[in-house]
Order: C-alpha cells, then sequence, then structure tokens
C-alpha cells in the first residue's frame, strides 16, 4: 500500500461491503457458537426475527415515522433560524462580536442534560422532543455556519468590490454563494447528530418512537429488539447522508471540479 | 488634464508588537493622462501593489490622496477595474456570468449582460468557453476571464496587478500580446504593476521605476516604440537598449538591498 495512492470505485465498493460481512461473522460466531448468552446478545437471525415481528406485529413502523418526523421537524427548526443568524455572524463582525461569546458557551451545554428542564416546562409530548433536537444541533449550526461564511478569501471579496459591488450585495453574491456547499456539508454532519439527541429524547418520557422502543425491550430483556432498532437508525441515517450527499452535489457542480 | 492624478500617496503600516510601523511606500506622486498605459516596474515588496490598491479604494492611504476625473478615490469601485495576481473568478458562476459580474451588479437586462459576456468572452479568445465554470480552465484563460469581467464593466481605469506573475513564459507572451490589442483598439487608461522588465516595456507608453521598500519612484521613462508592435519587437534595438537601462535602474536597487 502506497500513502494517498486511490482505490478503484469496485475495489472501494469491495472494500466496504467486505466489513459488514466480517462484522456480522464474527457476531455470528459469539452468538451461534454459544460464547455469549442470548441473553445478552441476539444472533443475527434472531435479530431479523425479531424485527420482523416488531414491523408486522407492534407497528414498529409508526415509531419509526414518529421519530424521523421529530428529527426532521427539529433540525428544520434549528436551521431555520441558525442560519440567517449565522450568515449575519459571519458577514458582520460585531454581530458575530455580540454573539459569538455566548453560542460558544451554549453549544458545550449537553442537550440530553436539558431533558428533564425541558419536561418540566414542555411536558412530555412532541414540544419536548422538538426542542432536544433544536437544542442540540442549533448552537453548533450557527457557530459553524459563521465560520464558512466568513471564512472567504479575501481576494474574492476585493474582486467584487473593484467590480461596484455594494455591502449588501457582497454578502447575497459572494459570502452566500461562496459558502453555500461547506454549509449544505455542516447541515448533512448536523443531521447526523441530530440522530443521537433523538434517541435520547425517546429513552426518557415517551410513549412512541425507535428510542421508547428500545427502552421497552430492555424492560423486556428483548436483545433482538433492540439490536434491530440501533440497526434501523443507523440504515436511516445512511439514507438520508446519500441524500444530502446526492443533492448537494446536484446543487453545487461547481465545488467539486 | 490627467485623468488619474496621484498627489503625495505614502503608506504607513501601523506598528505591530512594539515594532517600529512599516513604512511601504513614501509620499509619492503620479499624473496619468488619458489612454496612457503606464507600467509600474520595481522588485518585490517595493510598494508598487500598495499603490495600486490605495488607486482601487481596497486600501487607504495614510497620507495624500488620489483623484480621478478629478474627484477622490474614497473606496473601491466600478469605475476602477481591477485584476490580481491570484486566480479571483467566483468559482460558482460561469465564465458569462463571471464576465457579467458587475454588469449585474449595475442592474443590467439579462440579455444586455448576456449580449456583452458574449462579446467579451469572443475578444479575449474564449468563445465556446461560456458556460464552463473557472476551475476547468487553465490559469492564463482564467486570467483572460478576469480581464474581460473587469473591461465588460467599461472602467474608467484599468489596473492590473502582476496578473501573468503566475503564468509560464509561452503563455505570458501571448497574453501581454492580446492585452496590448485590446489597449490598441479600445484606448482604455491602463496602469500595469509588474516586476518583469521587458513585461513592462513590450506594452507600456510610459515605464515608473520604483526603488526597494520603502517605495518611492525612481524612474519614469517614456516608451516610444510604434504600435501596433508585434512580439518580434522585443528583439528590436530599441527595445534592447531600452531593457539594459531599466535592468540597470531594477539591479541597482536589488543589490543595494542585498548589501
Amino acid at each position: 500500500m502506497k500513502p494517498l495512492q486511490p482505490v478503484s470505485a469496485s475495489a472501494r465498493a469491495l472494500y466496504g461491503v467486505s466489513f459488514f460481512v466480517l462484522f456480522v461473522a464474527v457476531w455470528s460466531a459469539a452468538t451461534f457458537g454459544g460464547f455469549v448468552p442470548p441473553l445478552f446478545l441476539a444472533s443475527p437471525l434472531a435479530m431479523v426475527g425479531e424485527g420482523a415481528n416488531l414491523l408486522i406485529h407492534h407497528g414498529f413502523v409508526f415509531d419509526i415515522a414518529v421519530t424521523v418526523w421529530r428529527v426532521v421537524g427539529g433540525f428544520i427548526l434549528a436551521a431555520a433560524i441558525a442560519l440567517p443568524l449565522g450568515v449575519m455572524m459571519g458577514a458582520y463582525k460585531p454581530i458575530e462580536a455580540f454573539f459569538e461569546p455566548f453560542v460558544s458557551f451554549a453549544r458545550y451545554l449537553p442537550a440530553s442534560a436539558f431533558i428533564p428542564l425541558l419536561i418540566l416546562w414542555a411536558g412530555i409530548g412532541e414540544t419536548q422532543k422538538l426542542l432536544v433536537i433544536f437544542i442540540g444541533s442549533f448552537f453548533q449550526l450557527v457557530l459553524m455556519i459563521a465560520v464558512a461564511v466568513g471564512g472567504v478569501r479575501r481576494d474574492l471579496v476585493d474582486a467584487a468590490y473593484t467590480l461596484g459591488a455594494s455591502d449588501r450585495s457582497l454578502v447575497t453574491r459572494v459570502l452566500l454563494p461562496n459558502a453555500a456547499p461547506e454549509i449544505a456539508e455542516i447541515l448533512r454532519m448536523v443531521l447526523g447528530w441530530a440522530w443521537t439527541y433523538v434517541i435520547v429524547a425517546e429513552l426518557i418520557g415517551s410513549s412512541s418512537g425507535i428510542g421508547h422502543m428500545i427502552t421497552d425491550s430492555q424492560a423486556l430483556l428483548n436483545t433482538g429488539q433492540i439490536i434491530f432498532g440501533i440497526i434501523v437508525i443507523g440504515i436511516i441515517g445512511l439514507i438520508s447522508d446519500f441524500l444530502f450527499k446526492a443533492a448537494n452535489e446536484r446543487l453545487f457542480p461547481w465545488a467539486r471540479l | 488634464m490627467s485623468k488619474l492624478s496621484i498627489e503625495g500617496v505614502g503608506k504607513l503600516f501601523p506598528a505591530r508588537r512594539g515594532a517600529q510601523p512599516t513604512r511601504a511606500l513614501t509620499p509619492t506622486s503620479l499624473a496619468i493622462a488619458d489612454n496612457d498605459f503606464i507600467t509600474i516596474l520595481g522588485p518585490s515588496g517595493c510598494g508598487k501593489s500598495t499603490l495600486l490598491r490605495v488607486v482601487a479604494g481596497l486600501e487607504t492611504a495614510s497620507e495624500g490622496r488620489v483623484l480621478l476625473d478629478g474627484a477622490p478615490v474614497t473606496g473601491p469601485g466600478a469605475d476602477r477595474g481591477m485584476v490580481f495576481q491570484s486566480y479571483t473568478l467566483f468559482p460558482w458562476l460561469t465564465i458569462e456570468d463571471n464576465i457579467a459580474f458587475g454588469l449585474r451588479e449595475r442592474g443590467a437586462p439579462e440579455a444586455e449582460r448576456r449580449d456583452a459576456a458574449r462579446r467579451w468572452a469572443e475578444r479575449v479568445g474564449l468563445k465556446g468557453f461560456e458556460r464552463h465554470y473557472p476551475r476547468q480552465l487553465s490559469g492564463g484563460m482564467q486570467q483572460r476571464t478576469a480581464i474581460a469581467r473587469a473591461l465588460a464593466n467599461d472602467p474608467k481605469i484599468l489596473l492590473l496587478d502582476e496578473p501573468f506573475g503566475a503564468l509560464d513564459n509561452q503563455t505570458r507572451a501571448l497574453m501581454q500580446e492580446m492585452l496590448l490589442g485590446i489597449w490598441e483598439r479600445e484606448r482604455k487608461t491602463v496602469i500595469f504593476v509588474t516586476h518583469d522588465v521587458e513585461e513592462a516595456i513590450f506594452m507600456a507608453s510610459r515605464v515608473v521605476v520604483m526603488t526597494a521598500r520603502p517605495g518611492r519612484i525612481k524612474a519614469d521613462i517614456a516608451v516610444n516604440l510604434p504600435h501596433p508592435r508585434p512580439y518580434t519587437i522585443k528583439t528590436s534595438a530599441d527595445f534592447v537598449a531600452l531593457k539594459e537601462r531599466l535592468v540597470e535602474e531594477i539591479r541597482a536597487e536589488v543589490v543595494g538591498l542585498a548589501h
């Protein structure tokens, strides 16, 4: 192997799939071989069986839909406010100086630690779930977007001014399109983090969702269902990641040249 | 009356961490006539780029002022087009939209913008590349687009800051001919900053030589070579004589700096 030497597309796919195969193989060996008791870790087959059971008899599709809705809803809410604020902070230094210290502090506040407070304030309904996602992603988004917008090359700014750009159009016609691909990447990444918050929110005080199913299954010592729930989250994450990447490539073809 | 007058413009960069403030440019005066092609020639770090950036309004002078058509320059504007040494095309815009950037800023209608973009793309030899993105083009092509973008805006004066500095010799020679050709046709007022003696003579009607830091004008030499100038002029006796003289002027500066 030579450092940084690229691999072909087919070899890349082969390598990627083979790790999944290896992973399942080790898991099978551990469970079917009797090294781990089924009480602690269900076998892949038991997991698939429990999954089918969940989907067919327990309306798990509804739980999945509820969880997806919560993540997407809370995330869109956070992004809708974080985007304009982040752009303003990136473009205008006094605005950045005003908000940045607080946002930097707030982003280290763990979203999950807010859950008891949020239950107190908003009950255990949907509002509380959305707020957990919001708190978890909003501050991260604001800071990263501000950095992306402010990181424009100075000579592009100079060029725009010598072409007669006003301050306002510098923001709309240079800073924004310049940062757009990076902002899309940031949204993709933070959406991934939002998935971890929703499950935490559903573990406590919830009557639906994937996280709720996982807590229920724990009470029944059904590790097959727990693992199935975790894998479903992984698959949904993979799909949303893929969709985001595809959309970014279509929207910003120039960024990949 | 001169098109552009630089009156006692100097630049002092403020002191940092207890160090002395740095003088980049001693107060300099220069008058530039309409339709003149001036090259400012000097070694690296002589403040020639600083002077150009002050004219562009991208840098404020520590003293003195710049007048364009009698009006003082207070900031950057569309009346002074600029081409930079680095590649400054907007990577998210096609060549066509890059060229029309200034026109769109002015609120020109779509048809007019497209028309101007096509016309200028053709003039700088980029016909057929209108829909390409800058990163799909070579460095020379990107700089040609940058020149087209500045000129499509119809500025009163064109400022170029070592625009061909990053290009290979062959490309650079072609670019010089292209720019000179455009100037011979359009008769724009041009200030071109360079450290390349041959480049300075080939295009200029006047070469201004600057000293090493802090920058100051050392010589102001008229170039009376006939127009149009084919590239073969670079081997003519007049050209060579002028080149020898300028090389000597610059050499004195660099040697002085090294000792």
